[in-house]
């Protein structure tokens, strides 16, 4: 089956990132458009379109841009290229592959909402991808596409080039705003939910993630209504997914919302080609670390949000990671939980003490040093940070990174509880102190 | 080791004017202290926050929370090894061991000759292509344990130009000419974008 494709066209164009080759495909028409009509007419494309944001939470672009307050200013957008879930492989080609659809996304959204300044954040780890904005952006301004008096109208708006400098939390939002001030990335307290209301500087601040903003050109060129017939009801458009793992061709693909299944999308020979050596399915993560794992059941379930949502998991950020019977689940939940572990901002403490312990009794129990009421403990702990370890899961912390270390641990111990019991039957229980004279 | 010097205080007054307020230019600056000397000393961040009149210690908070920077010297080449998820499902713990035992150190040490260093770190988003590495930040995909022997010795008889030495990240630099510059939109400055003007204009 063929898919449309709207933000990744000019991936396989060789000069698909310079203005040059950028304006050769079309670039800059969604822009032009949108500079005929009135910035509420754009804002009202966006909402037809009901583009659903393509970070992680999955929240509706056109309606969180609505909450900013009425005649408050200077307002801000912040663009959220801090990738780093684990699996997630999609913004870092976005920005790479086509930074001037980003850049025109960000020009228009300035146009639609009255935002004075726009930020736009890139990885610090993705040296290659801030080389490609900063060339894009300057292409750009020299153009007339950024800056002062845009194409000759009285829109003037700066997208600047930041860069972070390492920490997943960062890509939370209201942690991205603290970073971007030059604090440490730590998230803010709520209320309010939405910096649209508080943000940047303590102004309003539109946050939205590379892909979202990636979306915006051909919605704007094509309307809103083209867009929403795309897709499913309520997950409109494409989605770009990373499949990696086990299998044979782990590849990024841009897909159509609710007409494709886990199955084609892991199976299929177009897509990741089915699991390597002909091994079995074991577990699949349908949506980056933090979402509840899938399994051979869920294989035919439609890439759409609320199927998921139903489903128990979430399509998150797009990162689906496949394990084969030969994955040893316990060491692979050891590794997503020291994820989180090492990626906890410290702040809360149910997440900073929660997610480092976690991390420590499985090191244990991996290490052949696990007790028999290891794992209940760990249910214990589970549920300090997450009460009742349910999904969607309840926090006691500020941001959802402490409950989403919660996730890989309620779904392998569901599952493979046996794998965890093999660690720890028949072997050698020591003290702290042995541990770690034997680690010295 | 030491201040910043004459070309990236020019440099870093010109990244400072392109925010509204001075300290969001903070991890940019260290991030220009840490390529001119290949980590961040202590004189930097003083300087730094001279510079953005902030108190050392508030340059010193930001620059211990985030990984990249580093508050010693490290290799020439810094090597980070993804043990991310998909990484680690294609073998990535056993690059790093072979690391350890090709380099002769640990990781966060720093071979005799100075010239690498290696850690494992979290998802860098090259997920496809596993197990992968970067090297000062630019990508390896697919390494195994000989790949990796023949990076180290490529790069140690000097090969392999197109990887600067650490702290360098982007090689191009966002520059904005005055005449097209809208210029940063201050806190203090409380007016309606003109642009928004055409909504009544048309209703």
């Amino acid at each position: 089956m063929s898919n449309p494709s709207i933000t990744t066209s000019r991936w396989e164009i060789t000069d698909g990132h310079t203005l040059e080759g950028y304006l050769a495909t079309g670039g800059y028409q969604g822009l032009r458009r949108a500079l005929e009509m009135t910035p509420s007419e754009v804002h009202e494309e966006v909402k037809k379109a009901s583009l659903l944001g393509r970070g992680g939470a999955g929240f509706p672009a056109g309606i969180k841009w609505g909450f900013l307050p009425q005649e408050v200013w200077p307002r801000y957008l912040v663009v959220n290229g801090d990738e780093s879930e684990p699996g997630t492989y999609k913004d870092r080609l976005l920005i790479e592959r086509d930074p001037h659809q980003l850049i025109e996304g960000c020009v228009i959204t300035c146009y639609a909402l009255g935002l004075s300044q726009c930020f736009l954040y890139v990885r610090g780890e993705m040296a290659h991808g801030q080389e490609r904005v900063a060339a894009a952006l300057n292409e750009a301004y020299a153009e007339g596409y950024v800056g002062k008096n845009i194409l000759g109208t009285e829109l003037s708006v700066d997208v600047i080039l930041h860069w972070g400098a390492g920490a997943y939390i960062v890509g939370e939002e209201t942690a991205l705003i603290e970073s971007l001030e030059g604090n440490r990335g730590m998230p803010r307290l709520k209320p309010p939910y939405f910096p649209a209301s508080i943000g940047l500087y303590g102004k309003p601040t539109i946050v939205n993630n590379v892909e979202t903003l990636s979306n915006i050109p051909w919605i704007i060129e094509n309307g809103g209504e083209a867009f929403a017939k795309i897709g499913a009801e309520q997950s409109t458009g494409t989605r770009i997914f990373a499949v990696s793992g086990h299998v044979n061709n782990p590849g990024v693909f841009e897909v159509e919302f609710g007409t494709t299944t886990f199955r084609d999308l892991i199976m299929g020979d177009e897509y990741a080609g089915g699991i390597r050596n002909g091994n079995a399915l074991k577990a699949f993560i349908p949506g980056g670390a933090s979402a509840p794992w899938f399994f051979e059941e869920h294989l035919d379930l439609p890439l759409e949000k609320s199927a998921v949502d139903n489903a128990g998991s979430m399509l998150g950020s797009g990162a689906i990671v496949v394990m084969d019977d030969t994955t040893d689940i316990v060491k692979a939940c050891h590794n997503l939980v020291r994820f989180f572990s090492r990626e906890s901002c410290g702040k809360c403490t149910p997440c900073r003490e929660g997610t480092n312990w976690l991390e420590k009794i499985l090191e244990r129990i991996i290490a052949g040093h696990g007790r028999k009421e290891d794992l209940d403990l760990i249910l214990d702990v589970c549920d300090n940070i997450s009460p009742g370890i349910t999904w969607p899961p309840k926090q006691t912390t500020i941001c959802p990174l402490g409950p989403s270390a919660v996730s890989p641990i309620a779904s392998s111990l569901e599952r493979f509880r046996s794998e965890f019991d093999a660690y720890i039957e028949d072997n050698q229980v020591v003290t702290p102190v042995e541990l770690m004279e034997e680690r010295s | 080791m030491s201040k910043l010097n004459e070309d990236n205080l020019r440099l870093a007054r010109q990244i400072i004017s392109m925010y509204p307020q001075k300290k969001s230019a903070l991890i940019p600056l260290l991030h220009l202290a840490q390529e001119q000397d290949g980590w961040v000393s202590n004189e930097a961040m003083k300087d730094i926050a001279s510079l953005l009149d902030v108190t050392p210690a508030e340059v010193l908070g930001t620059c211990s929370f985030y990984e990249m920077f580093k508050r010693h010297p490290v290799g020439e080449y810094q090597i980070n090894i993804c043990h991310g998820i998909s990484c680690h499902l294609l073998g990535a713990d056993g690059v790093l061991e072979h690391a350890e035992d090709s380099l002769g150190v640990k990781q966060g040490e720093i071979t005799k000759d100075g010239k690498f260093s290696f850690e494992g770190v979290e998802c860098i988003a090259a997920c496809t292509e596993g197990p992968c590495l970067q090297i000062n930040y630019r990508y390896v995909n697919k390494v195994n344990s000989s790949d990796f022997d023949d990076l180290v010795a490529r790069l140690r008889s000097g090969e392999k130009p197109d990887i600067p030495l650490h702290g360098t990240l982007a090689k191009v630099r966002q520059r904005i000419p005055s005449e097209k510059s809208a210029g940063p939109a201050l806190v203090e400055s409380s007016s309606r974008p003109i642009w928004l003007q055409r909504n009544e204009d048309e209703g």
